[in-house]
């Protein structure tokens, strides 16, 4: 997706409730829809084959990633998980590049080695999606340290879930971003599962209560609402950059789809899907841009062309090569190959 | 006999161990009430879940793999389900280096009876790929259990469970929920450290392990048109290796390939080779052939997936190609 960090940063205004302008809001509004309307193609291509592995969605999620980025500076730096999708284009990545790499072609952002589960775009600030749970935490910690230590006026991002509040990772980042004053942003994507067990059966504490234990700077957000995300993230993001070490935005959000495609959720119990459903970023942004004068036909052509770009990148992928086995076996070792 | 794949052969074995013996309990994340991923635990929170026996946990692996260690050691019979063999570098301290060493340091006075238990495979699923069994191999006091069939998976988790010592129980998933076999219905163990010889040939010794031994098999059958009779030595455990079915099958043969479904550079074909060429130097015609996957992090795309990982075409190739020299 194509970024303006400069328009859309004017989202976030000093208050708690902001009066975005509308067109900061439709903004934020084409980012979000961008990546639902790009999961929901994907959810399709996989059913019908044309993607392989394990496939996460994130939709449902849409303003989390669309809101704090919208307060990021194009070299800071995000780690994101195994439903990183939406961190990846709301960072910035193209949805050619991005489609490519998820259905596995030589044109993908990782020459289609990595796929959903490993992209990443150095380019843009994104570390890489993780397999790992928690994984992402220490390199985003380390990518703080580097902007620390490099003078740079960057922040990073560690997007994460409530599953890996579970994983010492997260408590020996806190304690070390705490140590060294990092400038590093702790973003839990708080949507209540962790694969098919709800929260209350993985965790025992709160995150706020982590955050008091480590004197890290806690605030809490609707993680459905992209105009407060966007407002929340600032205030978190500025104080990160101004030197004053780490801070935590935890966003209550919702999954609407399966743990991974695929997944029948069983395990939920149907209102518990629909009280998600019915919590949805778009529909909240879509009212509120009717109330500034931003009507259905607008938003329904910008969903038009939202879908033209979409299929554009489809297209070209279909069409694009497979990636080499000879080329990829070379691109183990920077410098070539080691042996073997 | 009964006839049963893989995943219920396998949660047959640990549900009569559990029957059989009130330490044995089983924990990992969402094998509960969910039944575990791929239903690698179902059946056994109904049977056991109200005497606290099945055990979820959050997603703690390293946690939950060195309560086992502790458990054990406290005389309880731990199996710790990780889901997911990429999941053993985050283990592996506890694992490896804390039960592993534990009988070793403690000039045997302390007992780890753990098993831990991952899935793991290129096949169906398309993700969560590795193998990385061979990080253990460096680790002494771990076994390694790798069935290729339901018969021997349910008889060597049962072997596992009964073990004093931790053992490492791969599941390979293109193999899970696959092919039915014939299961004996009275109590039977697979003794850990015994390979079977799975198809008897007089011309090339091909050792393989869990998938890799059907697709030597499927080999072994085009070859036979041919009148290339190989020989199929699966390993089922790599730790401890049964050096001497390995041997008298590469003394009767002359010629050795040794396939897996890992890289070759510092795993158990590495190992194994290395056993032949010590042991059996003189009996070969032909120098030991290796077969396994490319050098990289197993790659996403489909066709790099494909072209890293070898197949019955390959050891046919490399088969016909030791019986020439
Ligand atoms: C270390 C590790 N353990 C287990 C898994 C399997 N797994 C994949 S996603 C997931 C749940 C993660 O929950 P959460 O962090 O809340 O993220 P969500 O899926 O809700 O976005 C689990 C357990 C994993 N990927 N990594
Ligand atoms: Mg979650």
């Amino acid at each position: 997706m194509t970024p303006e960090p400069a328009t859309a940063r004017r989202a976030s205004g000093d208050g708690d409730t902001v009066q975005a302008d509308a067109s900061v809001l439709l903004e934020l509004y084409r980012r979000m829809a961008t990546i639902r309307r790009a999961e929901e193609r994907l959810s399709q291509l996989f059913a019908d084959g044309a993607v392989p592995g394990f496939l996460h969605l994130s939709i449902g999620q849409e303003a989390v990633p669309v809101g704090v980025c919208a307060a990021l500076e194009p070299a800071d730096t995000v780690a994101s998980t195994h439903r990183g999708h939406g961190h990846a284009l709301a960072k910035g990545m193209a949805l050619e590049g991005f489609f490519a790499e998820i259905m596995g072609r030589a044109s993908g952002v990782c020459a289609g080695r990595g796929g959903s589960i490993h992209v990443a775009d150095m380019s843009i600030g994104m570390l890489g999606a993780n397999g790992i749970v928690g994984g992402g935490l220490p390199l985003a910690a380390g990518s703080a340290l580097a902007h620390q230590v490099k003078g740079r006026p960057n922040v990073a991002v560690a997007f994460f879930g409530d599953g890996a509040m579970a994983e010492g990772a997260l408590h020996e980042c806190l304690n070390l971003a705490r140590l060294w004053k990092l400038p590093l942003v702790f973003v839990c994507e708080n949507n209540g599962w962790g694969e098919f067990s709800p929260l209350e059966r993985q965790f025992a504490a709160k995150l706020a209560a982590l955050g008091a234990a480590f004197a890290i700077p806690y605030e809490e957000v609707d993680g459905i609402d992209v105009e407060a995300v966007a407002a929340a993230a600032q205030r978190r993001i500025e104080p990160a950059r101004r030197g004053e070490g780490p801070q935590i935005l935890e966003c209550f959000t919702q999954r609407w789809r399966g743990h991974y495609e695929g997944d029948p959720q069983k395990y939920r119990d149907p209102s518990n899907l629909d009280a998600a459903r019915g919590q949805d970023a778009l529909a909240v942004a879509a009212g509120r841009l009717a109330a500034q004068g931003i009507g259905a036909a607008q938003l329904a052509r910008l969903e038009r062309s939202i879908a033209e770009h979409i299929e554009t990148a489809v297209t070209a992928a279909r069409a694009a090569a497979e990636p080499d086995f000879e080329t990829a076996l070379a691109g183990v070792y920077a410098g070539g190959r080691a042996h073997g | 006999m009964i006839r049963q794949t893989m995943q219920e052969a396998i949660v047959a074995g640990i549900a009569e161990e559990m029957r059989r013996d009130a330490d044995v309990f089983i924990m990992g994340l969402d094998i509960g009430r969910f039944g575990g991923p791929l239903n690698s635990c179902k059946g056994l929170w109904e049977e056991f879940g109200a005497t606290g026996r099945v055990i979820d946990t959050p997603i703690s692996e390293g946690a939950i793999v060195g309560a086992g260690v502790g458990a054990a050691l406290a005389g309880k019979r731990p199996i710790v389900d990780i889901m997911f063999l990429e999941y053993l570098p985050l283990v592996i301290q506890q694992l490896g280096c804390d039960g592993g060493a534990m009988h070793y340091y403690s000039a045997g006075k302390a007992r780890v009876p753990l098993v831990v238990r991952a899935k793991y495979g290129v096949g169906p699923y398309h993700g969560h790929p590795y193998d990385f069994h061979a990080w253990l191999m460096q680790t002494p006091g771990v076994k390694i259990a790798v069935p290729a069939t339901a018969r021997d998976a349910k008889g060597l988790m049962k072997a596992a469970i009964r073990d004093d010592s931790p053992v490492l129980f791969m599941e390979h998933m293109a193999l899970y929920h696959g092919l039915r076999d014939a299961i004996p219905e009275e109590d039977y163990v697979v003794p850990l450290g015994v390979a079977e010889v799975k198809r008897a040939g007089r011309d090339v010794t091909v050792i393989a392990s869990a998938a890799m031994v059907r697709r030597a098999l499927a080999a072994a059958q085009a070859l036979a048109k041919e009148g290339i009779e190989i020989e199929v030595v699966d390993l089922r455990s790599i730790v401890p290796l049964d050096e001497a079915t390995i041997l008298d099958s590469v003394r009767k043969t002359g010629r050795a390939l040794v396939v897996q479904e890992t890289v070759c550079f510092g795993g158990s074909t590495a190992e194994v080779a290395a056993l032949i060429a010590e042991r059996s130097f003189r009996d070969l015609k032909a120098p030991v052939r290796r077969l396994g996957t490319a050098y990289v992090p197993v790659p996403f795309a489909r066709s790099l997936e494909k072209a890293a990982v070898p197949d019955d075409a390959a050891i046919v190739a490399a088969a016909r190609d030791l019986v020439s020299q």
